[in-house]
């Protein structure tokens, strides 16, 4: 545990300090995009199609426009003219905004309407008529890449084969297995599924034609980078980037599925530039489960080689990723399968490789990281099964069996077989933390216990390694744009600053956090920080807020910004002291002179002084802005252990109890540190248990609401018990590491291991995901097990 | 579309409106009354972000229609705080870390209120049954379960005036 080193007065890191931002949230005050209300606003509504694939043969627009309130009625045609029919997504891909031939996606967008109200769009998406010539639509990816299927994107390619893409070293990999005393291969399949934020996405366009500047209030995750695509997209209709200004509101969760730029926002945009009035687009939530970016929909192949004692020797993995209708996949553009090739984990082999394919199918486009950064949570969710397959086959307690095979803490920075360089670690430490706290051994003896008498109880265990903080700039970016984080702190003359960042909170506390981070740096009780995001008028460029990079990133960029500041405080103290700057002495706060601490300057006095009496020759003011580009990825890290119990009857399974020991490194308020892996645990659950978007054969979703699309209520989430380690980052400027998706990374494995051990005895050796009562009620009828 | 007349107490406050027959209460409360902490996350009555109290009691505002409310009393989030000092239960939410993105939090707080009108001093699993209609994508319900039972001790500890407040005649009519 980090201890406080400031006082609670100026709450810097260690604090738990209570959420600025909540004050607004608990009074219904908080300013959420369909809160925004314009003069003159117009509403926007979408007809989608019903078909996954079809001919568009008309659309007619007569009956809507003749309905009360419509104004106007937009199809891909009318875009076409601009060229706004189609747009980039963040892997270079090219996704429809509005079809002008054929849709390729149950729900894909086919129209839009604007009118007065938003009932009047509802009623003129009701009384648009699209006559559609169905074709055969694609959903298995394996048969989509087979020679002579349907094609998906005949525009594009002629095949569905996407890409192929490999890490490792493969000769090697095959010369561990041959010479493997064991090996243990599985197919996992890890579904599609939904990031499901409460608020669904949404935006206000507003194109002011007097000024010629477009304002876009939207639910984004990354605003800088939507106004950067923007002007990329429709600088050749004068939208240049000083004329666009995106601001994120408050942003009601975000995980990963409001990185995406989504057709609605694109045809909004369009429509208030060319009417010269705001509009205002809302998705309701079939949409949004029907139509937004997925995540996961990974088929892998995973096979562990290791030696009779339990030593694992190699990793080999080939995964076939079903990408729907267009390669959107939020990743850095250098990692077509994101960071999948962490797949490791937190182990010691010799040599691993992993293949990727990606495949179109009629699904929609996307493919987001779901609270994950970039595809680790299916790379974790392998490793993890696999290691408890081969414990298992082994006979060896799941527990030995990583304890084994850790990476030790002295082989730190440690070059993994896949290319990544892990910062800092304690495997053990985390792993035996955790068994203790759920009394590891006691639960052993209690499953034997149960098992004779014929009762289901399982322990899981997960051991994850995560790598956040996206990214180092030789490696990672966005369409071209550098992932660096950025902020911009202003000391204003009474000592109380203002502090921008180039990311964009949906939650996670970051109002409170980064000022806790200027108040270490600064001594400025984080009480006087105020801190703003989301405004590209006045923020910082930044890349945003996903991939668990926030305190990686632009917390490092708040702290070096905070340094800077601080020299130049020391320039003013020394002549304010009349004393040489060698002689001073920093502590968060204040400067004194060494041996004389009655001497002293305040961060205060001095802020007053850099504005009415600073140095001749000195520039006034106090302020400084930092682009902070990490030099490597953090790797947090955790070990997890789920008990579950299975009812014998229904195949329900119950998490009894989940002991989640994690290790983010330093920490800056464990009060939303604990926070963010509670949340994350349940987003875990989640997968594990409930969460999937299923097609038929046919390309029909099964379930597009909540009705059918389960989510965890407070009735089926456990009391999760907690606790963490703490291995600093070497190379951040506080030690931090970011801890928002390990939970969610860390805990699926956790509950499947669990559910498999509970039911090895009887043959099982894996169940996909989501675990729900039906699937093992299935396999206990199967085994013979009634009640 | 034909117009009704509805007269609605909301928070205390009377409101006479003509409405379609079809608007939302949610709608009503949001667009007619720019009363917005009230959020609409579903439109299938699962998610809870619309709870409002109707009469004192939960509903989910998206799945009824403002003519329902018609003569009746509403409760909001924006009546919570009396006074300037806020509702027990907002006190605990902020005390015990109890929401993250703030977008379920309305709807959660106005369930946990209605739990606490009814019972005082709920256990564990009452209270999680309470607000099962709630969904929370951020807080994993743990801080959410420890901040109702926060508010109750509070509660039953100080005198509290009722969120709820009886339907009147309205003396203004607004819009």
């Amino acid at each position: 545990m980090t201890m406080p080193h400031t006082s609670p007065e100026i709450s810097g890191m260690g604090h738990s300090m209570k959420r600025k931002e909540d004050g607004r949230f608990i009074r219904g005050k908080g300013n959420f995009v369909d809160d925004v209300v314009l003069p003159d606003m117009l509403f926007m509504d979408i007809a989608r199609s019903p078909f996954p694939h079809a001919k568009i043969l008309k659309i007619d627009s007569s009956r809507a426009l003749a309905t009360p309130g419509v104004l106007a009625v937009i199809t891909g045609r009318d875009l076409e003219k601009y060229n706004l029919h189609m747009m980039p997504t963040l892997m270079s891909d090219t996704q429809m905004v509005l079809p002008t031939d054929r849709v390729v996606y149950q729900s894909q967008e086919v129209a839009a309407v604007i009118a007065t109200s938003r009932y009047a769009a509802a009623d003129g998406v009701a009384a648009v008529d699209v006559e559609y010539d169905p074709l055969p639509p694609v959903v298995d990816p394996y048969k989509a890449i087979e020679k002579g299927s349907t094609l998906v994107r005949p525009d594009r390619k002629d095949t569905n084969h996407i890409w192929h893409w490999e890490a490792g070293d493969k000769a090697a990999t095959d010369r561990v297995f041959s010479e493997a005393d064991r090996t243990v291969s599985q197919h996992l399949y890890l579904p599609r599924i939904h990031v499901s934020s409460i608020e669904t996405c949404g935006c206000v366009a507003s194109y002011d034609k007097a000024n010629e500047k477009l304002t876009v209030y939207m639910t984004t995750q990354a605003p800088h980078a939507v106004r950067t695509v923007v002007a990329l997209v429709a600088g050749h209709v004068g939208l240049s980037e000083e004329r666009i200004r995106i601001i994120s509101p408050d942003i009601g969760g975000g995980f990963g599925g409001k990185v995406p730029v989504y057709p609605g926002y694109v045809i909004a945009i369009a429509v208030s530039f060319l009417l010269g009035k705001p509009v205002k687009w809302i998705e309701d939530r079939m949409e949004n489960l029907q139509a937004d970016s997925f995540a996961r929909d990974y088929h892998i192949d995973a096979e562990l080689a290791f030696k009779n004692d339990g030593t694992i020797t190699g990793m080999r993995i080939k995964t076939l990723a079903d990408h729907g209708c267009a390669d959107a996949a939020a990743n850095p553009s250098r990692f077509p399968a994101g960071l999948f090739s962490i797949a490791t984990g937190s182990y010691d082999m010799a040599a691993a490789h992993i293949a990727v394919d990606a495949a179109y199918t009629n699904k929609p486009p996307g493919g987001v990281a779901y609270r994950c950064s970039f595809r680790v949570t299916e790379a974790v969710h392998t490793i993890e099964r696999m290691a408890d397959i081969a414990a298992h086959e082994l006979n060896m307690d799941p527990a030995e069996f990583r304890l084994k095979n850790f990476i030790r803490p002295e082989q730190f920075p440690y070059q993994s077989a896949t290319g990544w360089s892990y910062d800092s670690g304690n495997y053990k430490a985390a792993l035996e933390m955790a068994m203790m706290k759920i009394g590891y051994w006691d639960l052993r003896r209690e499953q034997e216990e149960k098992r004779a008498r014929g009762e289901l109880m399982g322990i899981g265990i997960s051991s994850f390694t995560e790598a956040v903080g996206a990214g180092p700039s030789h490696t990672f970016d966005i369409l071209g744009l550098k992932m660096f984080d950025s902020c911009e702190i202003r000391i204003h003359p009474t000592g109380k600053a203002l502090a921008r960042f180039g990311t964009k909170s949906q939650g996670q506390g970051h109002e409170t956090t980064y000022a806790q981070i200027v108040a270490q740096e600064l001594g400025i009780p984080a009480a006087h920080v105020q801190v703003e995001e989301g405004d590209t008028d006045t923020a910082p460029y930044g890349l945003g807020t996903y991939a668990s990079r926030s305190t990686p990133t632009a917390g490092a960029a708040g702290a070096m910004a905070a340094r800077k500041i601080r020299d130049k405080a020391r320039k003013i103290a020394a002549y304010l002291l009349e004393a040489s700057e060698d002689d001073l002495e920093w502590e968060p706060g204040k400067f004194h002179v060494r041996g004389s601490p009655d001497r002293a300057k305040t961060i205060q006095e001095i802020a007053f002084a850099a504005y009415t009496n600073h140095p001749q020759g000195m520039e006034a003011g106090l302020e400084a802005t930092h682009y902070y580009d990490p030099p490597n990825l953090t790797f947090p890290f955790g070990s997890y252990i789920a008990v579950v119990d299975i009812d014998r009857g229904t195949g329900e399974v119950k998490v009894r109890r989940f002991v989640a020991v994690d290790d983010c490194g330093n920490v800056i308020n464990p009060m939303i540190v604990d926070g963010q892996i509670h949340g994350g645990l349940t987003q875990g659950l989640a997968p594990a248990l409930m969460e999937e978007i299923q097609y038929d054969e046919q390309g029909n979703i099964q379930g597009g609401s909540f009705m059918d699309y389960l989510l965890p209520t407070a009735m089926e989430t456990p009391s999760w018990e907690l606790d963490r380690t703490v291995t600093p980052s070497p190379h951040h400027p506080l030690g931090a590491k970011g801890v928002a998706e390990s939970p969610t990374v860390g805990a699926p494995p956790a509950i499947a291991n669990a559910v498999v051990d509970a039911l090895w005895h009887l043959g099982v050796r894996h169940i996909d995901i989501p675990i729900t009562p039906f699937k093992v009620w299935k396999i206990l009828r199967e085994a013979g097990v009634r009640d | 579309m034909s117009k009704h007349s509805v007269s609605v107490t909301v928070n205390g406050t009377a409101h006479r409106s003509e409405v379609e027959a079809r608007l939302l209460l949610v709608h009503y409360l949001r667009d007619e009354l720019r009363l917005t902490g009230t959020h609409i996350g579903c439109d299938t009555t699962h998610c809870g972000a619309c709870t409002v109290l109707l009469d004192g009691k939960p509903v989910k505002s998206c799945t009824l229609f403002a003519v329902q409310a018609d003569g009746r009393s509403v409760s909001t989030v924006e009546g919570l705080e009396l006074g300037g000092e806020l509702h027990a239960v907002q006190k605990a939410f902020k005390e015990e870390h109890a929401l993250q993105c703030g977008f379920c939090t309305p709807g959660m707080m106005m369930s946990a209120v209605a739990l606490l009108e009814r019972n005082p001093s709920p256990s564990e699993l009452e209270i999680r049954q309470a607000i099962s209609g709630n969904l929370c994508r951020c807080t994993g319900y743990v801080n959410i379960v420890k901040a109702i039972q926060h508010a109750a001790a509070d509660m039953r500890a100080t005198r509290h005036t009722p969120a709820y407040v009886p339907a009147q005649e309205p003396a203004q009519v607004s819009r």
